[in-house]
């Protein structure tokens, strides 16, 4: 059973159909990235998913569970965390803060007015361990609106990998990432650990090839091809609309 | 680019580090510590200034419950003057009508009163923009004035709730006219209302309210109920400002329709301005500088200072808020930084963990 | 009954020529402008001032405190305001805040805080008698004025070049900045006309609203009422809200006199919880 299903998901926006009939199935522990040109309705996707907008049909199952229904905040305590396109920070408190927020609200404390923060260990034992893993450790106590971009999107990651979610939708990582700065941030990428699932979003080729073990194209709200990156790569259909006469790719 | 070491060895030392950065946040400064004890010692300082200190203080904790909200959640509102006016009038009136004798039960009832009516009132700020929330917060406000107004059997009316009798507080201290006891009774309210208001921002509760501020759609792609965490605050804000309405009724044996008035909110929101919001200070520095701010206005022109609140409110937004509060927390850093020095040096076994404590 | 609606509807119209203003001002520029209602006042004393002890006839002096007040409005439009456009809403509410304790005090100082009546001639005052239906001549007048302002307004927007480039930048003012319209003269003379309209509703509603120092104060919230329920994107939206607004208040203090004013914070309470963004706006966000 996958893990991750969307079945004849669509979204309208008064006369557009900006996802049609989307049925993407992540199985668990995939690598599974999700292309397309720009405008093909990758982010509303994903927004569709993480209950940001609403689908006009379909159903979303996690785990076989149907949570077409729940709250943005509902779907992370079931297992399922986002990073955005543009960063969503929170720019006022520093990565340190930020990360213990996650985890202390994962662990239910979050509501907990008395208890001071940073008197639970297994917090802090949690916060130094994603500290490390996403190379923050240096930066972890400056404002977040001070920090270099790439350090920026390592925290963007971080944030959503402290809910220790089951699956791991990542919307356009590397996007305006520095040269100078990929490196980190790929190898951070590429060290998550094998029992989360990861639904990736991206432009950047080299990546996805190098990252997925599955792909799915999305052109104009539809899925389009969905397969093994060989398949995918060698695919006429896909070539054509990336590289060829497609005057809307 | 620098490569983290490999994770065994230097992550007990992190961890620890971590810990201990985090304890020391919550700690009482040294500035604050110098704060309340001359609060405190005001009371014997200050012999002839006890209404005017009463006033202060009340008005500072009014001011702490808008600062919960606005500083710390962003919520804008012009509707505490809601809270604090329903928990005044129904503070006066158990006392009057002989339901609730003891001043500390009928205080606590009074807050207890003023949450709840914030709790039914608080989805109401939940949605819309700010503008609907300014409008909403402030047609509460008024219109609980009509209310008053129209029930004038009950409330008084215009001439306000007469007939109060307040007995004294644990059937020991009585208010008097020269105010002694009565500023005593609302400073240690202050004080505890403070103590639990400090707690909240500190806790994890507190650091979520800051994201939700900050960043509501990231708080809730991490797993936050946004909105339960915005009813919880608010509501907790409106039994402060309860708390604070309730106290001016007893310790003046009064209350009358001006505790709803936008005059009211719209003087509240100045505190906080001049104070700053967001580090619980402010509404508290913010009440004193206002009220020495009235005293002197008032001695110089009694009828028309309302004339001179508004210019300094339009001075205040002209010159730039951010630049206020930019000198302000440069004040307030240079202070604290001060007080760091100092305190080092009276107790110099406590510098070894060093470095600024909350310094925001 | 039907006298209370035509009482209601009179009220509302000169509702509607208050907040007008008001609302084109928010939709416009997005900015919270609480001073609004100072304006009003300034209009009603001027017309006090000329008619009562200048004796300049009604029917100039209503005009007069409308150009009167269109000037102030743009001369503080042009000194004050445009500091404060970029600023976040809470910097603007203090501003105008602010600004209204300054104009109430000042007004007190000047006038005195007494209620002030403007002599209306003879002829508009009594009423007449139409199927029972008791219509006061002075409300007539009103509805009278006030329905050629609200269809004249109407054309202004939909039929003009100025209308289009108004609607265009209440819109989207990015883009109509893109497209060459001169946004900010196009916001100065918005909004020295509103203010002059908050000036000639306050010059004819004297009579009927009560003209002291503390007008703004009282009626800033019935302003910020038609502006929150009617939206801010056409000039219809605020015309129907303040009909409503006018009839429920008048109604709900003829018939339920303890409650009066309840009724329409109650409506707006209401209508805010179910449509945050006003009964007639269009539901994309601002």
């Amino acid at each position: 059973m996958p893990i991750l299903e969307t079945i004849g998901l669509e979204k309208r926006f008064g006369g557009i159909l900006a996802a049609a009939n989307v049925n993407l199935s992540v199985e668990k522990g995939a690598r599974h990235a999700l292309i397309g040109p720009n405008g093909a309705g990758k982010t509303t996707v994903i927004n569709l998913l993480t209950g940001v907008l609403k689908p006009t049909a379909g159903r979303i199952m996690l785990e076989g569970r149907d949570i077409t229904d729940a709250a943005p905040h509902q779907r992370v305590r079931l297992g399922m965390a986002r990073t955005f396109q543009i960063n969503q920070l929170f720019l006022d408190l520093t990565p340190l803060e930020s990360i213990g927020l996650v985890i202390s609200e994962r662990l239910g404390t979050g509501a907990d007015w008395w208890r001071v923060v940073g008197s639970m260990s297994a917090v802090t034992g949690e916060i130094v361990e994603i500290v490390e893993r996403f190379r923050l450790a240096d930066v972890m106590h400056e404002r977040t609106a001070t920090l270099p971009y790439g350090k920026q999107r390592l925290l963007e990651i971080a944030l959503a990998f402290a809910c220790r979610p089951h699956v791991l939708l990542l919307d356009e990582p590397a996007a305006g990432v520095p040269e100078a700065e990929r490196h980190e941030l790929l190898a951070t990428i590429e060290a998550l650990p094998a029992e989360v699932t990861v639904l990736l979003i991206e432009h950047d080729m080299d990546l996805v090839f190098s990252f997925a073990d599955r792909i799915s194209v999305l052109v104009n709200g539809a899925l389009f091809v969905d397969g093994a990156p060989e398949d995918v790569a060698r695919d006429p259909r896909v070539k054509a609309v990336y590289l060829g006469e497609e005057l809307d790719a | 680019m620098a490569e983290t070491p490999a994770a065994a060895s230097p992550t007990p030392v992190l961890a620890d580090d971590i810990a201990a950065y985090l304890r020391r946040r919550a700690r009482w400064s040294p500035l604050e510590i110098a704060f309340w004890i001359f609060a405190f010692a005001s009371i014997w300082l200050f012999p002839d200034k006890y209404l005017i200190l009463k006033d202060t203080a009340i008005l500072a904790l009014f001011a702490l419950s808008l600062d919960l909200i606005l500083g710390y959640a962003g919520i804008i509102s012009l509707g505490q003057a809601a809270f604090f006016g329903v928990a005044g009038y129904f503070s006066g009136l158990v006392a009057k009508y002989g339901l609730i004798n003891e001043p500390v039960i009928a205080l606590v009832c009074s807050g207890l009163v003023a949450a709840a009516f914030g709790f039914v009132t608080s989805f109401l700020v939940l949605r819309g923009s700010d503008l609907t929330r300014l409008m909403v917060t402030l047609g509460v406000s008024l219109m609980l004035g009509e209310v008053a107004n129209r029930y004038a059997n009950i409330t008084g009316g215009a001439d306000g709730l007469q007939g109060v009798d307040i007995a004294p507080v644990l059937g020991r201290w009585s208010f008097d006219l020269y105010g002694h006891n009565g500023y005593v009774y609302c400073l240690i309210v202050l004080f505890v209302c403070f103590v639990i208001a400090r707690r909240i921002v500190y806790s994890p509760f507190g650091l979520s309210l800051r994201s939700v501020k900050g960043n509501p759609l990231r708080a809730a792609a991490i797993g936050i109920p946004v909105k339960w965490r915005l009813v919880a605050i608010y509501t907790i804000a409106a039994g402060f400002a309860g708390i604070a309405g309730a106290l001016l009724t007893q310790t003046t044996a009064f209350c009358s329709l001006d505790v709803f008035s936008l005059e009211r909110s719209a003087d509240l929101l100045l505190v906080l301005i001049i104070g700053g919001t967001g580090y619980l200070y402010g509404g508290l520095i913010g009440a004193v500088i206002y009220k020495f701010l009235q005293d002197w206005i008032a001695t110089l022109t009694p009828q028309y200072w309302q004339f001179w609140i508004g210019l300094v409110l339009v001075v205040i937004v002209l010159v730039g808020r951010e630049r206020v509060e930019g000198a302000i927390a440069a004040a307030r850093g240079f202070l604290a930084r001060l007080g760091d020095r100092l305190w080092t040096r009276i107790r110099p076994r406590s510098a070894a963990l060093g470095g600024a404590t909350d310094g925001r | 009954m039907l006298t209370i609606v035509f009482d209601g509807v009179a009220y509302g119209m000169l509702l509607f020529v208050l907040a007008c203003g008001l609302s084109v001002t928010l939709g416009l520029m997005n900015f919270i402008n609480l001073a609004h209602g100072a304006f009003a006042m300034a209009g009603g004393y001027c017309t006090v001032i000329l008619v009562n002890r200048l004796g300049v006839p009604f029917v100039l002096g209503v005009p007069i405190a409308f150009l009167v007040t269109a000037l102030l409005g743009g001369l503080f439009e042009r000194t004050l305001y445009v500091h404060v456009y970029a600023r976040p809403h809470l910097d603007q509410v203090l501003f105008t805040i602010g600004l209204v304790f300054m104009s109430v005090a000042a007004v007190d100082y000047t006038m005195g805080s007494s209620q002030r009546f403007v002599q209306i001639p003879d002829a508009l005052q009594g009423q007449f008698d139409v199927f029972g239906i008791g219509m006061g001549k002075y409300r007539l007048l009103i509805i009278a004025v006030c329905g050629l302002l609200t269809v004249a307004l109407q054309l202004i927007l939909a039929k003009t070049r100025f209308g289009s480039r108004l609607r265009a930048a209440v819109d989207d003012q990015r883009v109509a900045r893109g497209l060459g319209i001169n946004v900010g003269a196009v916001f100065g003379v918005t909004f020295a006309v509103g203010s002059g309209l908050a000036g000639l509703g306050g010059a004819l509603g004297a009579e009927i609203l009560g003209l002291d120092p503390t007008f703004p104060l009282r009626y800033m919230i019935y302003f910020l009422i038609v502006v929150t329920v009617g939206g801010t994107s056409s000039i219809v939206g605020p015309f129907f809200a303040s009909i409503l607004l006018g009839i429920g208040d008048v109604a709900g203090k003829y018939y339920v006199p303890t409650l009066g004013a309840f009724v329409i914070y109650a409506i707006m309470i209401v209508v805010l919880i179910w449509r945050p963004q006003g009964l007639f706006a269009r539901s994309t966000a601002r």
